[in-house]
């Protein structure tokens, strides 16, 4: 897949930034034409992955998260990157209902809701090093790029 | 941001959530609600969604918790008026199975049995 666009952003891991982020990347997707509930999809997906970042990665202290999208035709690539704790065992992680954090009434859920809104979730982590959460959306009756 | 207004009908909160309800605005709705339901003599919580824009799992946490606390009274927390992505939310984690939804807000306290 040939990338036509392609944006980068930085935030530091506060809360209000959420949902800003999620903004930004569904305005960048929009040039793809998608349909509201494709757009609500991203929205729902980066805003997971951003929240990831600022609760676990980072706990109680301040980082930065890197948020890259990349559009190309037919889709876009959203890349959610910390420099945060690491996830230990990832495949545990991503079970449904599988939270690390009761106590603060997380229910589990944040890595089921991106699979089941986006079409491809790849997570990279090393522990003490941070995390990768890379997601591929494809829009299926957008335009194709560069015509407009 | 996120709005929270509510109206007492009997032994039920009816409570209106505008906005967004995400990690970030979580912590505020968490409060509130708890606040409205803090007085043991509410059994039951109608909570109209028709204005509440945009939810992720932080939000899943939000309810669940409050289902909780009312569950242990013996009461019920149903919602109506979601949007199709709030829907989408509450049906893969599995929400719908302890809080149902609801048509209207007539058919919302019909479910919880508050009706004049
Ligand atoms: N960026 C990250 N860095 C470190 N750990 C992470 C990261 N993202 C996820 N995790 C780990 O994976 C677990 C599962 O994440 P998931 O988003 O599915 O659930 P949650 O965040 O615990 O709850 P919810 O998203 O439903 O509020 C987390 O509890 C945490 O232990
Ligand atoms: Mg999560």
């Amino acid at each position: 897949m040939k990338i036509k666009n392609e944006m980068r952003l930085e935030i530091v891991s506060k809360s209000q930034n959420e949902a800003f982020a999620r903004v930004v990347v569904a305005a960048f997707a929009a040039q793809l034409d998608p349909t509201l509930e494709e757009i609500a999809d991203i929205k729902t997906a980066v805003s997971e992955a951003v929240t990831n970042a600022i609760i676990h990665a980072y706990d109680q202290s301040i980082g930065i998260v890197e948020i890259v999208g990349k559009l190309f035709d037919g889709g876009i690539i959203v890349e959610i990157m910390d420099r945060g704790k690491g996830i230990e065992n990832i495949e545990e992680a991503m079970q449904p209902l599988y939270t690390s954090k009761p106590e603060l009434e997380r229910s589990g859920m944040g890595f089921t809701v991106m699979e089941t809104f986006m079409d491809e979730v790849e997570v990279t982590s090393s522990l003490g090093k941070g995390t990768r959460v890379r997601m591929v959306k494809y829009i299926k009756h957008g335009n194709e790029m560069g015509k407009t | 941001m996120l709005d929270i207004s509510s109206v007492r009908k009997g032994k039920t909160v009816v409570v209106c959530m505008a906005g967004e309800l995400d990690h970030h605005t979580s912590e505020s709705a968490r409060e509130s609600l708890d606040n409205l339901i803090e007085d043991n003599s509410i059994k039951n919580m109608v909570v109209d969604l028709s204005e509440l824009k945009f939810m992720d799992s932080s939000g899943i946490g939000v309810f669940i918790g409050r289902y909780k606390i009312l569950s242990e009274r013996a009461g019920k927390m149903v919602v109506f008026g979601l949007n199709n992505h709030i829907s989408k939310i509450w049906e893969i984690s599995g929400l719908y199975k302890i809080i149902a939804i609801y048509e209207s807000l007539d058919a919302s306290l019909h479910g919880v049995q508050e009706v004049e």
